[in-house]
């Protein structure tokens, strides 16, 4: 009824060819982002921003990263942990080398660096695909963890191996240390999101995302019409690993305050995050948000319901809550192989058609 | 989807609002994971002191104190949503029972005026009460546990260790880090020879550690494990036939979970502790008769007396002392969290208070002062026999090096105090 191109004339080339086409999809959009930016800030309390909104955005931006890479180059990869610690120990010790400058820049400095090593782990996938490059990034994760709890200078050789975010601004609020205000970091880490969301939408649908996408469906034809694979593998290992090094550098001085990288950045994390970009959706952005919500808020949704609510035993809870959450995931995917964001999609149709199906 | 979602959490969080308490200590426990094994009997210990004090005193200075209990899985993530969701209730003192967890609380409780109450655990140089405020880790800490080990083996060895092969197996995190730089100074200064052999989480395979070890053949192994790597690791040493007697645990490493999958081939394996065990203490008459025979225990009764569940009470012991410190100087029963801070620095825990408690020659006497958080860093050698699964003391009350511990702690607090901003107190 209302969500419908009838009547919703284009008349320019930017006007057909923009994010949201569909009139509805635009405000809702704008809604969303209204309510983020303009009503969130005003209620959140340090419960809701470090329980549940930061650890969403920063999850939503690792997953973005990951989505690009997996969802959309088709690369496989299993060493989203290791680049998340490069990207909080470049952060680290960019933010105790120089205490001055902005923690903005340094979480995209951080991202930068990450952007390089992500080239350089993804070489092999010049040679190698599917399984064995799932290997061989997994490989990746082990030797940048090993990495990082062997080599003292990462973590300014403090006795525990430990490393803790000291006190940063940006505009003079504390974004990062004990004294940030709830608001802070969740405006911070939005403000991240946003652009890493918005660069993504817009890479994926250009050339760029396009070329991506040839090699993802056929690697061969892709390069008979004149995709070169070299520069169309690395941007993607580049683009997703600048992503994935924000998320860890946010992860690490935003969201935990301090991080041991073997705690923190292990390969539950990897796996953490391929299953969001799986359960949310393969090549798409909405579906990286969908799958970081869901794997990031039922578990403390069921966590309050059950022990809070319901006032059960904490062991058992938490053991019921691994039990639903694997459930729930065993039967997304077999009603929707391809994610919630493909539920999404089916919705909108349907919505497009109702209340007059034919 | 995402609405649906935020609708939901937010009603069951405004339905989680537990009734607020007067006094409110937040249980940050374990009860599942690779570490589950370790973490329920030292949360039922800590339970079941709290209970016991509610039943059969009707709480501390008569007001009942509330344990919530929060599952952390020994994550740092649930870590931060549990003591988020805990400090609302005026929480007075914060035992999480994880070195990664304490890191990340130390300034999250320093910014929200919290107690962290962290017993053999946590960041070491918190016993440097000058630099950290709300940080309190008596009776000892980990460097304590490294020297005390060494101690002992001096005192096996005629005060002579030249010469000799140490090693150290650790978890491969900031807990098993820890005690590296002491055993690097003392080794300095006893002339042995120290090789540290790491074990990563959560330690479930080290047959090449193991393997390392019977090439290398040290004299003695050190070791800091904790959950399922100790129980893997007395194992690999019983494989490998490694003398049980000279195999020395810290105390995180010295529980009967730990040595009982090995079974007979564990007698002799040594730990260190510092606080007694085994039920011959009159507080367990009491605990059995308003705890256990009222159905009120946390856990089961075969828990009683063992190493940790005794750990997990002197825990709770300790805070609720401070907490009757607190009530005593603020001279109110309803205390809140600053005034139990200045309960904790003044706690004098004598000998005759813990006779009084039930718990005679239990633990050595505490005398806090605002720059001494961290005790008197004395421990006991146990030894676990197999035959009669207990663990008998093998030594008296052994005292850390202070020599070599005091200026390490001064060094690590300043880097703290440097990195942070933090001005010393207490001058």
């Amino acid at each position: 009824m209302f969500y419908r191109e009838a009547g919703d004339f284009k008349t320019t080339y930017r006007e057909d060819s923009q994010t949201f086409p569909i009139k509805f999809d635009r405000l809702r959009f704008y809604a969303v982002l209204a309510v983020a930016y303009g009503v969130i800030p005003l209620f959140i309390n340090d419960y809701w921003a470090n329980a549940v909104a930061v650890p969403f955005l920063i999850y939503a931006i690792a997953a973005i990263g990951l989505n690009v890479l997996v969802g959309y180059a088709g690369q496989v990869s299993l060493g989203t942990g290791g680049f998340m610690a490069v990207g909080a120990y470049a952060c680290y010790k960019l933010m105790t080398a120089f205490p001055e400058v902005s923690i903005f820049v340094h979480v995209l400095l951080a991202g930068g660096v990450t952007a390089v090593v992500g080239v350089l782990f993804g070489l092999p996938s010049l040679r190698i695909k599917g399984f064995y490059l799932a290997v061989a990034t997994l490989a990746a994760q082990f030797f940048l963890v090993w990495l990082f709890n062997k080599v003292p200078w990462f973590y300014n050789y403090s006795a525990s191996g430990q490393i803790t975010a000291p006190d940063r601004t940006v505009f003079g609020v504390f974004v990062t240390g004990a004294q940030t205000s709830a608001m802070a970091k969740y405006m911070f880490c939005l403000v991240m999101l946003t652009i890493v969301a918005v660069l993504a939408r817009n890479l994926t649908r250009g050339m760029v995302g396009r070329k991506w996408m040839a090699i993802r469906d056929m690697d061969i034809a892709a390069e008979i019409i004149g995709v070169n694979p070299l520069t169309a593998k690395m941007t993607a290992f580049m683009v997703s690993s600048f992503f994935i090094g924000i998320a860890g550098a946010l992860f690490f001085s935003v969201y935990l305050g301090a991080a041991e990288v073997g705690e923190a950045f292990g390969i539950q994390k990897s796996f953490l995050i391929l299953f969001m970009v799986i359960i949310g959706g393969l090549g798409s952005i909405f579906g990286s948000f969908a799958g970081a919500a869901f794997l990031v808020l039922l578990p403390v949704l069921l966590k309050n319901l059950l022990v809070g609510a319901l006032n059960w035993p904490t062991d058992l809870a938490a053991h019921i809550e691994l039990m639903i959450v694997g459930a729930l995931i065993v039967v997304f995917l077999i009603a929707e192989p391809h994610g919630l964001a493909q539920l999404w999609r089916v919705a909108k149709e349907k919505l497009r058609l109702w209340p007059f199906p034919h | 989807m995402k609405t649906t979602f935020a609708a939901l959490v937010a009603a069951s969080i405004t339905l989680a609002a537990p009734a607020m308490a007067d006094l409110s200590v937040p249980n940050l426990s374990y009860r599942t994971g690779p570490y589950a094994a370790n973490g329920i009997p030292y949360a039922d210990g800590f339970n079941d002191y709290f209970t016991l004090l509610n039943e059969r005193d009707g709480g501390i200075g008569g007001e009942k104190v509330q344990v919530p209990e929060c599952e952390t899985a020994y994550n740092t993530e649930k870590g931060v949503e549990c003591y988020e969701a805990t400090k609302g209730q005026a929480a007075l003192a914060y035992n999480p029972l994880s070195t990664g967890i304490t890191y990340q609380l130390i300034p999250k409780v320093t910014a929200d005026h919290h107690v962290l109450y962290t017993p053999g655990y946590g960041r070491t140089s918190a016993a440097n009460g000058k630099v950290f405020e709300w940080v309190f880790n008596y009776p000892a800490n980990y460097w304590d546990g490294a020297s005390v080990a060494i101690k002992y083996l001096l005192s096996q060895n005629g005060d002579d260790l030249k010469g000799k092969k140490i090693a150290l197996v650790y978890h491969n995190s900031a807990y098993g880090k820890e005690p590296i730089r002491t055993l690097e100074e003392l080794s300095k200064k006893h002339g042995f020879e120290l090789n540290t052999i790491p074990v990563d989480h959560p330690g479930q395979e080290q047959k090449s550690q193991w393997l390392q070890i019977r090439r290398d053949k040290p004299d003695y192994v050190i070791m800091y494990g904790w959950g399922v790597m100790n129980q893997v690791a007395i194992q690999e040493a019983v494989n490998i036939k490694f003398p049980m007697e000279n195999f020395i645990g810290i105390w995180w490493s010295g529980s009967e979970n730990d040595v009982g999958p090995a079974g007979e081939g564990a007698n002799g394996y040594k730990s260190i502790s510092f606080h007694g065990v085994g039920n011959n203490y009159p507080v367990y008459a009491d605990l059995q008769k308003y705890v256990f025979d009222a159905g009120k225990s946390a856990g089961s009764a075969d828990e009683l007396g063992t190493v940790l569940y005794s750990r997990g009470m002197y825990a709770a012991m300790i805070i609720s002392e401070a907490i009757r410190e607190a009530q005593g100087m603020a001279g109110h029963s309803a205390v809140t969290p600053e005034e139990v801070r200045d309960g904790f620095e003044h706690l004098n825990l004598t000998e005759a208070r813990l006779t009084e408690l039930g718990l005679p020659g239990f633990a050595q006497p505490i005398a806090a002062t605002c720059a001494d958080h961290g005790g008197p860093g004395s421990a006991i050698m146990l030894q676990w026999d197999a035959m009669a699964k207990t663990w008998g003391p093998v030594s008296d009350w052994i005292t850390a090096d202070k020599d070599v511990i005091d200026p390490l702690i001064a060094e690590d607090s300043a880097a703290f105090a440097a990195e942070s901003g933090t001005a010393e107190r207490c001058n």
